[in-house]
């Protein structure tokens, strides 16, 4: 590896002026397991990192029934797997950070890490697309909220500007018969990038969905948002035609590549397969909820 | 060229302070620097498993952790698992049941092992081959080391 | 020459090994665990292309860089001529391996490599390559067996002419060789069948996945002596490789073996060790080198994609009345494919009156291949079996039921030529038929979505020997010392440990075994070939009959009684035939040792021919998802001839991984190469070895055959097991979904592709 510099950040001001300064070759390190791969393997120049694991606010890991999740950038898996209450308040959660890399991974690996490593086939963006999240972001300029969905611009790529950096995100509480499952399909059981995701957000009411939203991995330059899958189930009684129809419409939206890890037509007919399954997960979820 | 930092942190209950720099990782510095060279290189980027320790009381790849950022840490590497004259139940277990044959993913094992065993004491099948599954091993087929597993929850339970 | 079935004390128990502790402590010492006093980091400059002509290397700034002690091309390797070096399963050319360890002219594949540099840190060393300045002319790849055989395929190598038979021109090729093995008339046998199958099957490039990386530290002295650390399947190979390559007598270089984190036959040729002993030469202090994974994937020797064409003909009842095969493999960037094994496997569980194979040993712009665990064998036997497996249901026939009608027996003939010793292939296939597996139906799975099916493969391995030496000393502790030249890596100390303590009548925990440097035991091959415990343990039984016989005369002085009095029993004691009252012990011979006429040491050397062939029946059940075409594996049995089973957790071990480095082959490991020949999944996060929760557990069923060509019956072990699993795995697919699936991987991608094309998904 480049000789590089390392700064413990105390408070989010001094993590700021520290990528003020050090510009587009400054990047901020939570768990490191994607960067300092990226580093050490020459797929991207930096020279400072900047580690905000010592900042208060992005270890915020604080959750109650009225106001929702709140989940600091550098909270690693393991520690939001761990927490009982957030386990049972957001399972399509825990789905995605329990499936993320080794346990080793995990015990490093954190949600805002892999938020903004902005990965199209990233497992957490789509169950944090459909439990509506929203990333809290400080900069030189003051704090800005954005919805996850809209975080990353492509491959590598997100949102935030010079100094800026992702300080938590939150997510609403959990709405009454409703509930979400992220899948993703992978040629090993474990150890593996998907092929491709879907996360399913379903809100029940009675035989019939009230609502839903869908997300996809792995079949876009980034995760990818599906609302026409939502605003197709939406008032849909839950049949089999109306769930194939569903897992069509994300299909239809995917637009993948081929590549190493799978063909541009293997990853539309998971999208549609997997956009069943999660479907029928969260379903099942949301009933017992 | 960038700077250097002094480390402090406690591995395998020993204090120890070191000069290092930032582009080091901690399976590195464990290595060539303490010397402490059970901890494995297999892959140096967090997919094989075999340089596993105990970081702050979590299981991590030692590969993906840069040194500087163990400062203030306390770390268990495979040399720290055993007491002076007892082995640990899992490395008992991995004896007993041949659950090695070349040893180089070993270290790895019995730390992820440990790591599981503390947690769980007493692991179904799928809950090792899953917790597992981050240490590759290419001898053995996974077989007994499942199997040395199961053994070594069964000594823990009975308190051998 | 096997000892008969008798009660064994030792063998055939399941002592702790006895380097065991180490390894679970931490404390085993492998060749990057190495530390010197002034030791200097090693890294090596690789090729982005996969074929182009090097211009111009400057190597000035990296040289300027401070902290940097030395860098070298290709011009600081001696001229070599050509010469064949046999390396267990393996031939090399050390032309072409000093071709290999540093590229010359023109590099060949994506990876080669170019330069090397020694530096203070590994981290300086990787700079220093960054400065290196590279000029390519870079050229046209070829990657595929079928474009290189053209005539108007781009050449890799200008003066390559074929060897071997018939159509050569004389005018340079890509074809390094073409075989033909032949007996009766495949024509007139396909004329008499009743079915006729015939299929072309293609695999991809596959690498043995040794989780510990190439690594070599050298140290040469200002007197010229040479020591290497390094990690290999055999020091006195990488005395002799070195040697030739750098030009320096083997007597001036000691070669210690280091603990080897996993071979499979892919640590036999030499890539590092020659760097470091030229960085060592030009810096004056010891260099130590280590490969990253991708440099692992890249530019080591993976075992050889290829294409495989097989007919096979059956009349009505099963009997197989003709086979004929082409093998084309890839040899990689230089000749040496193992395309004439792979052809000694394809049909080798079978009796055929009439039977042509002919093999192709194809260059193309990817590594050189090397040997991989019963190398060309698993790409073989998954085109054969699928075959089998077809006519067996064309006849209506249990898969092993046909087997058990046509596979072989002593005295039957091998395609490629030799008649078969002793062979236990048909007890594997009755003992897989009494199985509780193939007895035990397999059920449906409840999931519409899933299907299921069973089945079966064998396959074969020829297993080998070849020299080695041994030398038992005893200890006054009524302990012994085996001192032996063959690197473990499944477990061969115990096993040779335990041979000599059943000889001596010792417990297996009294044998100290020991892997020493090559200036300390007599030759010894590479652990290859599923040799160690045939070969060494040979050597061992041989050593421990000196000691033994030793030992008698020692009590023979004390009681002074002719030697032929003294009986040696089997627990280690001694008794006088003519006075009862006479007895002793092996212990207190020991502790008098010194008082009767000095130290006690048996030596066994010898050049083991006599291997016993090996024989194993798989059966598997897999599960397919038919929406995503994902396949698990829900139970394997495998059974396997295993000749004697010195120690049967190892034997067992042997099997269990070798059915994981096969399932890994069936279904999810590949090469992944761009059109233009860069490798893109160098890493074991894309290049998908199993985990533990991608397989069940491995049943075991050791048949035992002994072989009868070895004093304790023992047969190679370790080869085999990989063979049958593609072939199962690929006939349990067609089980559960009916399709016949013709390429390796047969990953989700593949598999759903077939699925749709079948219309069983949409």
């Amino acid at each position: 590896m480049k000789p590089i510099d390392y700064v413990r950040a105390r408070t989010l001001d001094e993590a700021v002026l520290l990528l003020r300064q050090g510009g587009e070759r400054a990047r901020v390190l939570a768990g490191g397991t994607d960067l300092i791969v990226q580093v050490r393997e020459n797929r991207r120049d930096v020279d400072l990192f900047v580690d905000i694991k010592n900042i208060p606010e992005t270890n915020r890991l604080e959750y109650d029934p009225e106001h929702g999740l709140t989940l600091g950038a550098a909270v690693p898996c393991y520690r939001i797997y761990g927490n009982p209450a957030v386990a049972k308040a957001y399972p399509g959660l825990i789905d995605a950070v329990a499936m993320i890399g080794s346990v080793q991974i995990q015990g490093r690996a954190t949600v805002g890490g892999n938020l903004c490593n902005a990965s199209p086939a990233a497992d957490s963006i789509p169950p944090m697309i459909v439990y509506r999240g929203v990333c809290h972001i400080y900069g030189p300029q003051g704090s800005r909220v954005v919805p996850v969905e809209e975080f990353c611009t492509g491959p590598g790529q997100t949102v935030l500007g010079p100094g800026e950096l992702l300080v938590w995100i939150h997510f609403p509480p959990p709405e009454r018969h409703a509930q979400a499952h992220y899948l993703r399909f992978t040629p090993r059981n474990e150890m593996d990038i998907a092929v491709a995701g879907s996360a399913a957000y379903v809100r029940l009411n009675g035989e019939r969905i009230a609502s839903a939203r869908v997300a996809l991995s792995a079949v876009a330059p980034t995760p990818l948002f599906v609302p026409e899958v939502g605003e197709y189930l939406a008032g849909k009684e839950i049949t089999d035609e109306v769930i194939r129809q569903a897992g069509e419409l994300a299909k239809a939206a995917a637009r993948p590549i081929t590549d190493m890890r799978g063909t541009a037509e293997q990853r539309k007919h998971l999208s549609a397969v997997l956009t069943r399954r999660a479907l029928r997960g969260a379903i099942q979820r949301a009933q017992e909820a | 060229m960038a700077t250097k930092q002094i480390i402090r942190m406690t591995v395998n209950g020993e204090d120890v302070e070191l000069l290092v720099e930032a582009r080091e990782s901690l399976l590195e510095v464990l290595r060539e620097k303490l010397e402490l060279t059970g901890a494995k290189e297999g892959c140096n980027n967090g997919n094989c498993g075999a340089c596993s320790v105990i970081f702050d009381g979590r299981l991590v790849n030692s590969c993906l952790v840069l040194a500087v950022e163990a400062d203030g840490k306390t770390i268990t590497t495979v040399e720290g698992i055993a007491r002076p004259d007892r082995l640990h139940p899992a490395q008992r277990a991995f004896l007993e049941e041949a659950a090695l044959q070349c040893g180089v993913c070993t270290p790895g094992f019995i730390v992820a092992s440990k790591a599981l065993l503390d947690q769980n004491p007493n692991p179904t099948e799928e809950e090792i081959r899953r917790f597992l599954a981050g240490n590759l091993c290419r001898c053995t087929g996974y077989h007994k080391i499942v199997l040395a597993v199961q053994k070594a929850a069964a000594m823990m339970q009975e308190g051998v | 020459m096997a000892e008969e079935k008798k009660q064994f004390r030792v063998i055939g128990t399941r002592p702790i090994r006895h380097d065991g502790t180490d390894k679970v402590t931490g404390y085993a010492r492998y060749g990057a665990d190495i530390h010197l006093s002034g030791m200097l980091y090693g890294k090596v400059l690789r090729s982005p292309h996969a074929h182009a002509v090097i211009k111009r290397i400057d190597t000035s700034k990296a040289e300027a860089l401070p902290g940097v002690m030395a860098v070298i091309t290709g011009r600081d390797l001696p001229e070599v001529a050509d010469r064949l070096e046999e390396l267990g399963e393996q031939v090399t050319n050390i032309r072409d391996e000093s071709h290999n360890v540093l590229a010359t002219g023109k590099v060949l594949y994506h990876g080669h490599a170019v330069a090397a540099v020694a530096a203070v840190s590994p981290h300086v060393a990787e700079e220093a390559l960054k400065l290196i300045e590279v000029e390519y002319e870079v050229l046209e790849p070829v990657l595929d067996v079928l474009e290189a055989m053209k005539p108007d395929a781009p050449l890799l190598n200008p003066n390559l002419r074929t060897r071997g038979i018939g159509e050569e021109d004389g005018k340079p090729s890509n074809i390094a060789q073409h075989f033909q093995n032949k007996h009766g008339d495949v024509e007139k046998g396909f004329a008499e069948a009743d079915y006729v199958v015939e299929r072309e099957f293609r695999t991809t490039m596959v690498h043995q996945g040794y989780i510990e990386p190439q690594n070599a530290t050298a140290y040469v002295r200002p007197d010229g002596s040479v020591t290497i650390w390094c990690s290999t399947q055999g020091a006195f190979a990488v005395r002799s490789q070195v040697a030739q390559l750098c030009k320096i007598p083997v007597s001036k270089i000691k070669v210690v073996p280091m603990e080897i984190g996993g071979g499979f036959g892919g640590k036999t040729v030499v890539y590092l060790e020659p760097l470091a002993v030229l960085l060592s030469k030009k810096t004056g202090r010891p260099v130590k080198m280590w490969m990253n994974r991708a440099e692992v994937l890249q530019a080591t020797g993976p075992t050889s994609g290829s294409v495989i064409r097989v007919k096979m003909g059956c009349k009505k009842d099963g009997t197989l009345t003709a086979a004929q095969a082409t093998l084309i493999y890839e040899a990689g960037a230089f000749p040496g494919s193992p395309v004439g094994a792979g052809a000694g496997v394809i049909f080798a569980p079978y009796r055929l009156p009439n039977v042509q194979i002919d093999g192709y040993d194809v260059l193309v712009n990817k590594p050189k291949t090397g040997a991989y665990r019963a190398p060309g064998g698993t790409n073989a036997a998954f085109a054969a079996e699928s075959v089998v497996d077809e006519l067996a249901r064309l006849c209506g026939m249990d898969p092993l039921e046909f087997r058990l009608k046509n596979g072989v027996k002593e005295g039957d003939r091998r395609a490629d030529g030799p008649r078969l010793p002793r062979v236990g292939y048909l007890e594997t296939v009755r003992a897989a038929m009494e199985s509780d597996h193939y007895k035990t139906p397999l059920e449906p799975s409840p999931d519409p979505t899933k299907r299921r099916g069973r089945g079966v493969a064998s396959g074969f391995w020829f297993n080998g020997g070849g020299p080695s030496s041994v030398l038992v000393k005893v200890n006054e502790d009524g302990t012994v010392d085996l001192i032996e030249g063959s690197t473990d890596i499944g477990g061969t100390r115990a096993s040779c440990a335990m041979i000599v303590a059943e000889v001596l009548g010792l417990p297996a925990e009294d044998v100290h075994p020991h892997v020493v440097d090559t200036d300390s035991i007599g030759y010894t091959s590479v652990t290859g070939g599923s040799s160690v415990t045939h070969k060494t343990g040979w050597a061992s039984y041989l050593a421990a009959q000196e000691v033994r016989e030793e030992v008698i005369r020692r009590a023979a002085l004390l009681w002074s009684v002719e030697p032929a009095e003294v009986e040696y029993h089997d627990d280690g004691t001694l008794t006088c035939k003519s006075d009862p009252s006479k007895k002793t012990t092996f212990k207190e011979i020991a502790a008098q040792m010194n008082r009767t006429g000095g130290p006690i040491e048996g030596k066994g050397t010898i050049n083991a021919g006599g291997a016993g062939p090996g024989f194993g029946t798989h059966i598997v059940d897999v599960e397919v998802d038919i929406e995503t075409g994902k396949v698990d594996i829900l139970r394997y049995t495998a059974v396997q001839d295993v000749g004697r089973a010195i120690h049967p957790a190892y034997v067992e071990g042997q099997i269990e991984g070798g059915v994981a480095q096969g399932a890994g082959w069936a279904l999810t490991e590949e090469y992944y190469y761009d059109e233009k020949g860069h490798l893109l999944n160098s890493s074991l996060l894309d290049y998908r070895m199993p985990t533990a929760l991608d397989l069940p557990l491995i049943e075991t069923i050791l048949v035992e055959v002994p072989n009868p060509n070895h004093p304790l019956g023992v047969r190679g072990v370790g080869e085999t097991p990989i063979v049958p699993p593609a072939g199962a795995i690929a006939n349990a697919i067609y089980d559960a979904v009916g399709i016949r699936l013709t390429r390796l991987p047969m990953k989700p991608s593949y598999v759903l592709e077939e699925l749709i094309k079948a219309g069983l998904t949409s």
